[in-house]
């Protein structure tokens, strides 16, 4: 212990107030380490960000619509040749018969506003207006037959491609290959827009409507498939949310530690990743080839999403059970519940706030799923009609949000693609109600042992 | 049991390594460390006792700035170790922590190999300048805490693989390859067996002889045995400070004396 | 009688059953008190009037198509096939018959007896049938009509025994309750073991799905394999199905796109989600951690097709202005393996940042003093000691974000492109299992074709795949996390 005098470490005399180099280099490390991690959340936040703006900059043009008013003639020679105003006389007439009143309105709305244009007939004009204008007159006409002879100003919808040119999606450059518009239209519109007979209003149809063919973009909307997916949660949300509980409290509560019970652990763990198609493999096989339920039915899409929510409920619903404390339980136990009472009388309420939660982002999960509707045939189906009951809601064909998303982004129309964003944008609002009941669910009722 | 000679040499002629005067804690609203003043003198073992939750941990982790990692923990006063402010805005946590080393309760060993858990200061600091070098290191460092008998052969085992006792004088070991000038020691013999603590007390004993070291123990006995120095905490005031065999036979404080006699504790 | 019908009457009998048994028990007067409360009393009634005839039904349901099916098609013969078709086509007329027959004696067209003397000499069977609304694709011949009489009557006869029984067990059930009903009875444990079996009932759903997905996988992937060999499966390197026969159906080309886009995806999501999961528990301070993780997380929660539409429409055409012609000339469309690979890693960022966060937070705060206390900066903690000690832990995040992007379907449906090939170019359009999953089960494809079919196989394969990672991926992070409990 010859150095028992000298100060520890004795080699390095050095002032704490100067960095000596090397430290400054490993501060510049230290420096250079910070600044890749946020510069990873940064990167997070951009996409979302980015992800955010795409969606609302592309997909809110869809909840506005452009409309022409225009006055029809309701040629009672055309509409009702006996006279009388017969119901029964009047339905015969088709579409194919109101479509040229409506064209002839146009025109003559046109020259009486003494605009120049090269088209010197009705039909010339008829890629302004939307297909379904016929239908519109049409449906007015049944239920106001007293109004035949008369002229009537009607709200009608412009072409997908007009709205698209008021909108700036549709440039005159880009239509030189299109076959449904030239620039003759597009002139007309302007001088259409300038005589103010061309409005854009806040487009109910596309939340609540139907959807529509192909060609007619301006129409479709997204309110049939909302409704099958309503049905399909109300399928999800009544099988998953009792079964996910019973299981785990059998699990939690009452599972002895045995080889089957852990087997149905493994098992729960494993579906919570199984793709997502995997289970549409599953409804098309279980539900469809073998059930013979209906292809298409919100009954099939419902128990599919079932299946594929039951784990995420199960885990969350497990971890809520096992939140309450076991105190909670033996004082039940001590005054002579049965295990059974301790726990649907005391552990169960108590957990109810957590399973309501975990509840709520399964069925967000389900409701955003798409991959297993693509196989059992919700993806395909035009969703044109509302369903005319709560059965035929479970049991006819129809289409859910995601699938319709899924079909308007597959025809390849920038008309259909905005509403594939808008599409998004209903959705997201959905899945933001939905997860924002969970947080506030959690707020309230959160308790602390 | 102690070192003798040592033991009677005069303390007062040492230097004052660490000063700290009027200085405060505060975590969130409480306020843990109330004027604290003190001098800790180098070549000593000092020994921080008093009652669970009285703030001689906390106090020790000041020392070397770990408080520093709690973001709810405020420090106020002044700290200074060879006259240099360490609460100083110039000053760099880390290199002080290269001077102040710290050994803690619960042995702690990285994940990795005895060999690495040692050179892992040496390396950051670079120390060493080849691999000879470090080895060197590390062996010197495994003989002062006593350990290199036991590992010499399984030096590239795993340090989470040995005892108790062991792994607490492996992270003693990893502490002073770094060759800090201060050594604190927060509580190091709580989790080990009566056998592993003699050894670790006579480690610290001997440590004495290059550094100045701090150590926070629950057991006035082992104040008793390896400090020289003895500082009572009591609901963070510091109440008495004086020399090990004053303090334990004749405390000028009633509460020194009521937990000495174990009255409060 | 229907069997909603029948569902109603035997919860009708339950609900009586539970009365019956309440009231019987608490008109029992004596000194001694019952075993239960009178709610117990009732409730076993009505398990044991429910419990079993449900049983049966489920049971009855599933077995009577199969026996009906092999009777008829026994009846049938082989000689009733004709030359292209099979007997499940065969089947299938035959039960659209019977249908349609049913729904004409239903809508009042024809009155049971004239359905039963039908001939096909003397009336134009589909003609009439059509007239209930069923459509039928050919003319309906002899044998046919007389194996759906057959179909009808055993259907029929089945549905009648199945009424007859399943309410007899109700009633005998709900006796026997009753009979039991004394007030030494231990009604509540009777109960209770009752609920305990639908509990655990409830559990094993877990498994019953399970060997849902297995079955419809195995069954239908065998029956490809007989059609198409499985050596040319798994050996072949084209993948171009012709709907007119004489396919290739190698899987090669489509396990090259999975790995190529899930490389690419978790190129991007690995790095950022990893150092954005460091940040935010070592770095980040509470308040920026309170919304900075959640907001992460938001990328999360987006419906994958979202991403999808993102790719197809945002991403695909942006990097086709900078790689496509007008650019660096790599790239011929917007849907491509790099489109799709990007958007995925976007998916992922949260996906293993949550899962490195909670790892990095499980390694214990003692090390991180261990090493501060040696005078290591931050970074160095994290490099040295922080990161290998979670290492298995992550290395089981990355294999769990592999299985996700291989099992990922709308992304690459709509962003990746149609063509099957094998090309190193990250430009080009390629295609993946499930992609392929999709457009083989969505086509116009006969369901009994190779070119179905092999939808089945290709499930099976993706299954094995993400069983296989999420296996292994579970069992690490298990481990790791033993390691510091």
């Amino acid at each position: 212990m010859s150095d028992a005098t000298h100060t520890g470490g004795g080699q390095r005399r050095t002032s704490l107030t100067v960095a000596d180099a090397r430290t400054k280099r490993r501060n510049a490390t230290e420096k250079r380490f910070r600044i890749y991690g946020l510069s990873a959340i940064c990167a997070g936040m951009f996409f979302l960000v980015v992800l955010m703006s795409a969606i609302l900059t592309n997909g809110l043009g869809a909840f506005q619509q452009t409309f022409i008013e225009v006055p029809v003639y309701l040629d009672p020679a055309k509409l009702d040749k006996q006279g009388g105003r017969d119901p029964e006389q009047l339905a015969k007439v088709s579409t194919f018969g109101y479509a040229p009143l409506v064209q002839n309105g146009l025109f003559q709305l046109v020259s009486d506003a003494g605009i120049e244009t090269p088209y010197d007939s009705a039909k010339d004009m008829k890629a302004l207006i939307s297909a379904s204008a016929a239908a519109q007159v049409r449906d007015w006409t049944l239920k106001n037959p007293d109004r035949i002879g008369d002229t009537v100003s009607f709200d009608i919808l412009a072409s997908s491609r007009v709205d698209g040119y008021l909108k700036g999606r549709v440039s005159r450059d880009g239509i030189t290959q299109d076959k449904n518009i030239d620039a003759g239209h597009l002139d007309l519109v302007d001088a259409l827009r300038t005589q103010g007979a061309l409005h854009k209003g806040f487009n109910w149809d596309f939340v609540l409507g139907a959807d529509a063919s192909e060609s007619r973009a301006e129409q479709a909307g997204l309110g049939v498939s909302m409704l099958g997916s309503l049905f399909m949660m109300l399928v999800v949300l009544f099988l998953a949310l009792p079964i996910g509980v019973a299981a785990s409290i059998y699990l939690e509560e009452f599972a002895p530690t045995n080889w089957f019970t852990d087997f149905i652990e493994v098992n729960i763990s494993n579906l919570a990743a199984v793709p997502s198609i995997v289970f549409g493999i599953l409804g098309l096989a279980v539900f469809i080839q073998f059930v013979h339920l209906p292809q298409s039915a919100p009954i099939v899409g419902g128990l599919t999403l079932t299946l594929m929510t039951l784990p995420t409920i199960v885990i969350s619903t497990r971890a809520a059970l096992k939140a309450v404390p076991p105190s909670i339980r033996n004082a039940a136990l001590g005054v002579g519940a049965s295990k059974m009472q301790s726990v649907f009388h005391h552990v169960l309420p108590l957990a109810m706030p957590g399973i309501l939660t975990g509840t709520i982002i399964g069925l967000a999960q389900a409701l955003g799923e798409t991959a297993p509707l693509l196989l059992i045939g919700m993806v395909g189906y035009i969703a044109t009609n509302y369903p005319d009951g709560v059965i035929s809601g479970f049991m006819s064909p129809n289409s859910a949000m995601p699938a319709q998303i899924y079909e308007w982004a597959k025809r390849a129309d920038p008309a259909y693609y905005e509403r594939a964003w808008g599409g998004i944008i209903v959705l997201l609002v959905f899945l933001l109600v939905m997860n924002v009941l969970a947080v506030l669910l959690r707020r309230k009722f959160e308790r602390r042992w | 049991m102690y070192d003798a000679p040592l033991r009677n040499a005069n303390v007062e002629a040492l230097n004052t390594k660490i000063a700290a005067k009027d200085v405060q804690v505060y975590y969130g609203d409480t306020h843990a460390i109330k004027d604290v003043s003190v001098n800790l003198l180098d070549n000593t073992v000092t020994a921080f006792i008093g009652p669970s939750g009285c703030g001689k941990s906390t106090f020790l982790r000041c020392l070397n700035r770990m408080n520093d990692t709690i973001d709810i923990c405020r420090v106020e006063g002044l700290i200074s170790l060879d006259d240099e402010d360490i609460y100083d805005k110039r000053v760099d946590p880390v290199q002080l922590r290269a001077k102040v080393g710290m050994v803690f309760q619960k042995p702690n060993p990285f994940p990795k190999s005895i060999y690495d858990n040692v050179a892992y200061g040496p390396k950051i600091h670079g120390m060493a300048k080849s691999k000879a070098e470090l080895d060197e290191i590390v062996e010197k460092a495994l003989r002062r805490a006593a350990i290199w008998n036991e590992v010499k052969d399984r030096l590239h085992a795993p340090g989470t693989g040995l005892s108790g006792g062991q792994q607490q004088r492996l992270c003693i070991a990893r502490a002073i390859a770094t060759e800090p000038e201060v050594l604190l020691m927060d509580e190091p013999c709580s989790a080990l067996d009566p056998i592993a603590t003699a050894q670790v007390e006579e480690l610290i004993d001997e440590l004495r002889t290059n550094y100045s070291v701090v150590i926070v123990t629950h057991s006035m006995q082992q104040a008793a045995r390896v400090s020289q120095k003895t500082a009572f905490f009591h609901l963070g005031n510091l109440v008495e400070y004086g020399e090990t065999s004053q303090i334990f036979t004749n405390p000028v404080d009633p509460r020194t004396e009521s937990y000495i006699t174990g009255r409060i504790g | 009688m229907p069997v909603s019908w029948l569902i109603l009457i035997v919860l009708a009998i339950a609900l009586v059953g539970y009365m019956a048994g309440r009231m019987r028990i608490a008109g029992f007067h004596g000194a001694e008190r019952p075993h239960s409360l009178p709610n117990y009393y009732g409730w076993n009634v009505a398990m044991k009037a429910m419990v079993p005839a449900f049983l049966l039904l489920v049971v009855w349901l599933i077995v009577q198509p199969f026996v009906v099916n092999s009777t008829v098609s026994a009846q049938l013969g082989e000689g009733a096939v004709p030359e292209g078709a099979s007997m499940g086509l065969v089947m299938s007329d035959v039960r659209r018959v019977a249908e349609g027959l049913d729904a004409a004696v239903a809508q009042g067209l024809m009155s049971p007896e004239q359905v039963t003397d039908l001939r096909t000499e003397f009336s134009n069977v589909r003609e009439r049938i059509a007239a209930a609304g069923v459509a039928l694709g050919s003319n309906v011949t002899a044998p046919v009509l007389a194996a759906a009489q057959t179909w009808r009557k055993m259907n029929n006869t089945g549905t009648l025994m199945m009424s007859a029984v399943v309410l007899g067990l109700a009633l005998a059930g709900a006796g026997w309750g009753l009979a039991q009903t004394k007030r030494a009875f231990r009604a509540r444990n009777t109960v209770e073991s009752g609920v305990r079996i639908l509990l655990l009932s409830a559990a094993s759903i877990a498994i019953l799905t399970t060997i849902g997905i297995m079955l419809s996988l195995i069954g239908n992937t065998i029956h490809f394999f007989r059609i198409y060999p499985a050596a040319d499966f798994f050996g072949s390197f084209t993948w171009s199905p012709s709907f007119g026969g004489g396919s290739q159906l190698g899987i090669w080309p489509l396990l090259w796109g999975t790995f190529y886009i899930s490389i690419i995806a978790l190129v991007v999501a690995v790095p950022i989600g990893l150092f954005a999961a460091v940040y935010l528990s070592e770095y980040a301070g509470p308040k920026f951690r309170a919304w900075a993780k959640p907001m992460l997380e938001v990328l999360a929660g987006i419906p994958t097709i979202v991403y999808g539409l993102f790719a197809l429409l945002t991403v695909g055409p942006l990097l086709l202005s900078v790689f496509g012609r007008d650019g660096l000339g790599w790239m011929q469309a917007g849907t491509a393996v790099m489109t799709a690979g990007l958007v995925m890693g976007i998916m992922l960022i949260p996906f293993v940042s949550s899962l490195s966060d909670d790892i990095i937070n499980a390694v214990p705060q003692s090390l991180r003093d261990g090493s501060y206390g040696l005078g290591a900066t931050k970074s160095e903690t994290i490099k040295q000691v922080i990161l290998p000690a979670a290492l298995p832990g992550i290395v089981g995040a990355i294999l769990l974000a592999a299985s996700r992007a291989i099992g990922e379907t709308m992304i690459v449906v709509l962003g990746a492109g149609a063509a099957a090939r094998l090309s190193l170019n990250p430009f080009d359009a390629m295609t993946t299992v499930t992609a392929k999953i999709v457009s083989q089960l969505t086509g116009d494809a006969d369901f009994a074709s190779p070119e179905a079919l092999v939808a089945f196989a290709l499930g099976m394969t993706l299954f094995v795949m993400t069983l296989g990672l999420n296996v292994f991926a579970l069992y690490i992070v298990r481990k790791y996390r033993e390691q510091y409990e």
